[in-house]
């Protein structure tokens, strides 16, 4: 067990999985020399070269068509795309390729590829550096779907993700990359890729979120709590599939929701969580379900993001609205 | 060596220092936490004042996000060139004043824009050209790829001017091609020049022979302008991972404003009270922007909401009417420029 940041454990994760595993291969832009515009390749090429940690030619979507044919071969590629935002060119090669080369194969061809993504805002980025594209991903089948949110699930998810014969998109939060924490490197994993995990235990007020707004959802279930509410935090960790068990249990203990995240709210997962907790808690819920989300607009420039990203004060406002208390809702009726 | 008399010279002169002066300034601000970002553009002033300065004014300039020394050929307002880096906004101008597109982040992206934009210029007979710049490492984008075969199958009045700048962010431009950049042109059945793209006089020629080309209805032209980025990729990169002091003083031995210098010495042109009134030109630019960039007001927080679409959307004046409920939920000053 050791501390360490988050990007240090991505590291560590990948190193292992390069050690354990000759046919593990990281394609990426920048991934080399320079250790990816993060750091978070730091060292790898230099110590398993570079036919093992390949700089590829500036083209994101040769990096995802080249990493079909790499695993068609037998290898487990691990791609970094540099940018959420910048996805985008090898969109077509995953939604077309990576997510159904499975079924169309009836299964006699696996896609076992890792897509590493920093995703998400909050650090004073210009345009396409911000984004939180994770519901094309989790609306496309074929794809598994996980977000990270603190440095030991950073390095076993990331694992289990490249051990996957699945494709999986593994989002991580830029904005926590230098957060700090204990991680058991050797361990196994504590629980599987595709669990979602309580993370503070609470009565009145079921809170979900993922990757960056983990931390913030702590930090509202804390300052609730001295306001005299319980909230309980679920890190979902996966988004693709959903391990609804965990909420669902949550809710019929709590009779309310409130779902968080930075992506926009328009067919995002809240809308996918709530009406799945609808269906299958209606008669537990005390209140319509809440969501704290991006607003339906392009991800705004730097200077105005704080308005944009849901921030404590605004998941302590969803939670006055599930509880009935006072909030900036109040009185507009539904 | 065309026909460009002593004058003129002296004043590309005076437009690659003010540029440079701007990219200084502009990283200062960036030092200073003024700015977020900067990306410099120092070592390519030559390629950018060459290329820039062929340009009518009604030629369409399709840039990246480094070609800020081409924004100042096309006249743009000086707080105007960093607003996008200080995070008040995704453009800084308004692309039809300047006939010159807003920084394009997407690499290669732009590059389909401006063919396209010379296919509308071509149905409209119009003798305007479309000009389009990117990197080196641009070129392996399929957009970039696709762009050049639109191009060259609609023969419409479109330039691609790459500037090779050696690097793309960490990686040598040898892993983007294996040849001269200028030499897959052909290959797409466009006629392509490879030029010293730290020689003003070079760029500029090349740049005139492919306008020209491009107005008597001779389709496309690829340019290669081969120059070096000299500073880092953006004030967040470190260069000194991944390139040798070696090559940096090489490429500063080629510094395209001291070339323009030399040639202007034994011309005689370069005179001391011309060196003086330069360099007091570009002073004076340099304020003027810090100035604009320092005093710029901060976008109001309901602005968050503004043109995303241009008609009214209900999901999202719903959205815009609640956020507001909800900062007037907040004593007046605890949010900035809440009452704005
Ligand atoms: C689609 C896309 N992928 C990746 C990036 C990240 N990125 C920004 S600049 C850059 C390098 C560009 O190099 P080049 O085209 O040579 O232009 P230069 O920066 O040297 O002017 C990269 C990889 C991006 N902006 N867009
Ligand atoms: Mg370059």
């Amino acid at each position: 067990m050791s501390s360490m940041t988050f990007g240090r454990a991505i590291n560590a994760g990948l190193r292992k999985s390069l050690e354990d595993d000759p046919k593990v291969i990281l394609l990426g832009e920048d991934i080399g020399k320079l250790g990816g515009v993060f750091r978070v390749t730091d060292g790898l090429q230099k110590d398993f070269g570079s036919h093992r940690v390949v700089d590829t030619p500036l083209a994101e979507a040769g990096i995802m068509g080249c990493a079909v044919g790499l695993a068609y071969r037998g290898y487990r590629p691990v791609v970094e795309i540099q940018f959420d935002g910048f996805i985008y060119p090898a969109f077509d090669q995953i939604v077309c390729q990576v997510a159904k080369l499975h079924y169309r194969t009836q299964g006699k061809v696996t896609m076992p590829i890792t897509i590493r993504v920093p995703f998400g805002g909050g650090i004073g980025s210009p345009e396409h550096h911000s984004e939180s594209p994770e519901a094309y991903f989790t609306h496309t089948s074929g794809l598994r779907v996980v977000a990270v949110s603190n440095p030991q699930d950073a390095y076993s998810m990331l694992r289990q993700a490249i051990s996957s014969d699945d494709p999986v998109l593994y989002f991580e939060p830029k904005r926590r990359y230098h957060i700090k924490g204990e991680v058991k490197e050797h361990a196994e994993p504590s629980l599987p890729m595709g669990s979602a995990q309580v993370v503070t235990e609470g009565r009145d007020v079921t809170l979900v979120a993922y990757g960056p707004l983990v931390r913030t959802a702590l930090d509202a279930a804390t300052a609730a709590a001295d306001d005299g509410v319980s909230v309980e935090v679920i890190d979902l960790r996966s988004l693709s599939p959903i391990d609804y068990s965990i909420v669902e249990a949550s809710v019929r203990k709590t009779g309310r929701l409130v779902v968080a995240h930075e992506a926009s709210q328009s067919g995002g997962l809240g809308a996918e969580i709530a009406t799945t907790i609808t269906e299958r808690c209606f008669h537990f819920l005390e209140a319509a379900p809440v969501r704290i989300a991006g607003f339906d607009i392009p991800y705004p420039p730097s200077k105005l993001e704080a308005h944009h990203l849901p921030d404590l004060d605004r998941i302590l406002d969803g939670v006055d609205r599930a509880l009935g208390r006072r909030n900036s809702l109040s009185g507009l009726g539904a | 060596m065309l026909d460009v008399t002593d004058e003129q010279l002296a004043s590309l002169y005076e437009d690659m220092v003010v540029i440079r002066r701007i990219d200084t300034e502009a990283t200062y601000l960036q030092r200073q936490g003024e700015l977020a970002l900067w990306p410099p553009l120092l070592g390519q002033e030559a390629a950018q004042i060459g290329s820039g300065r062929a340009l009518r004014e009604d030629d369409f300039v399709f840039p990246s996000y480094r070609e800020n020394g081409v924004a100042y050929c096309r006249g743009v307002d000086l707080g105007d060139i960093v607003r996008v880096w200080r995070g008040n906004a995704h453009s800084g101008w308004d692309p039809y004043e300047l006939n010159m597109a807003t920084p394009q982040v997407i690499i290669g992206a732009q590059s389909l824009h401006a063919t396209g934009y010379a296919m509308g210029l071509k149905n409209d007979d119009s003798e305007a050209v479309a000009l389009t710049y990117f990197g080196d490492g641009a070129t392996s984008q399929g957009d970039v790829n696709e762009a050049m075969i639109f191009a060259a199958s609609f023969q419409v009045p479109v330039i691609f001017f790459c500037q090779n700048n050696q690097w793309a962010i960490s990686e040598p431009v040898g892993l983007q091609a294996r040849v001269p950049i200028s030499s897959r042109a052909p290959g797409f059945g466009i006629p392509s020049m490879r030029v010293d793209g730290n020689d003003v006089l070079a760029v500029l020629a090349a740049t005139r022979v492919a306008l020209h080309r491009a107005r008597t209805g001779g389709g496309p032209t690829f340019i290669e302008a081969v120059t070096y980025r000299m500073g880092p990729h953006t004030t967040a990169d470190d260069p000194t991972r991944y390139r040798d002091e070696a090559e940096m003083g090489e490429w500063a031995a080629k510094d395209p404003i001291s070339r323009l210098g030399a040639l202007l010495k034994s011309r005689g042109v370069l005179t001391e009270a011309l060196e003086s009134s330069v360099t007091a030109a570009a002073d004076a630019v340099a304020k003027e922007m810090r100035h604009a960039c320092i005093t710029m007001p901060p976008p109001a927080p309901m602005d968050v909401f503004s043109h995303v679409y241009s008609e009214p959307n209900s999901t999202l004046d719903t959205q815009k009417e609640n956020y507001a409920r909800y900062l007037q939920s907040f004593p007046a000053d605890s949010v900035e420029g809440i009452n704005q």
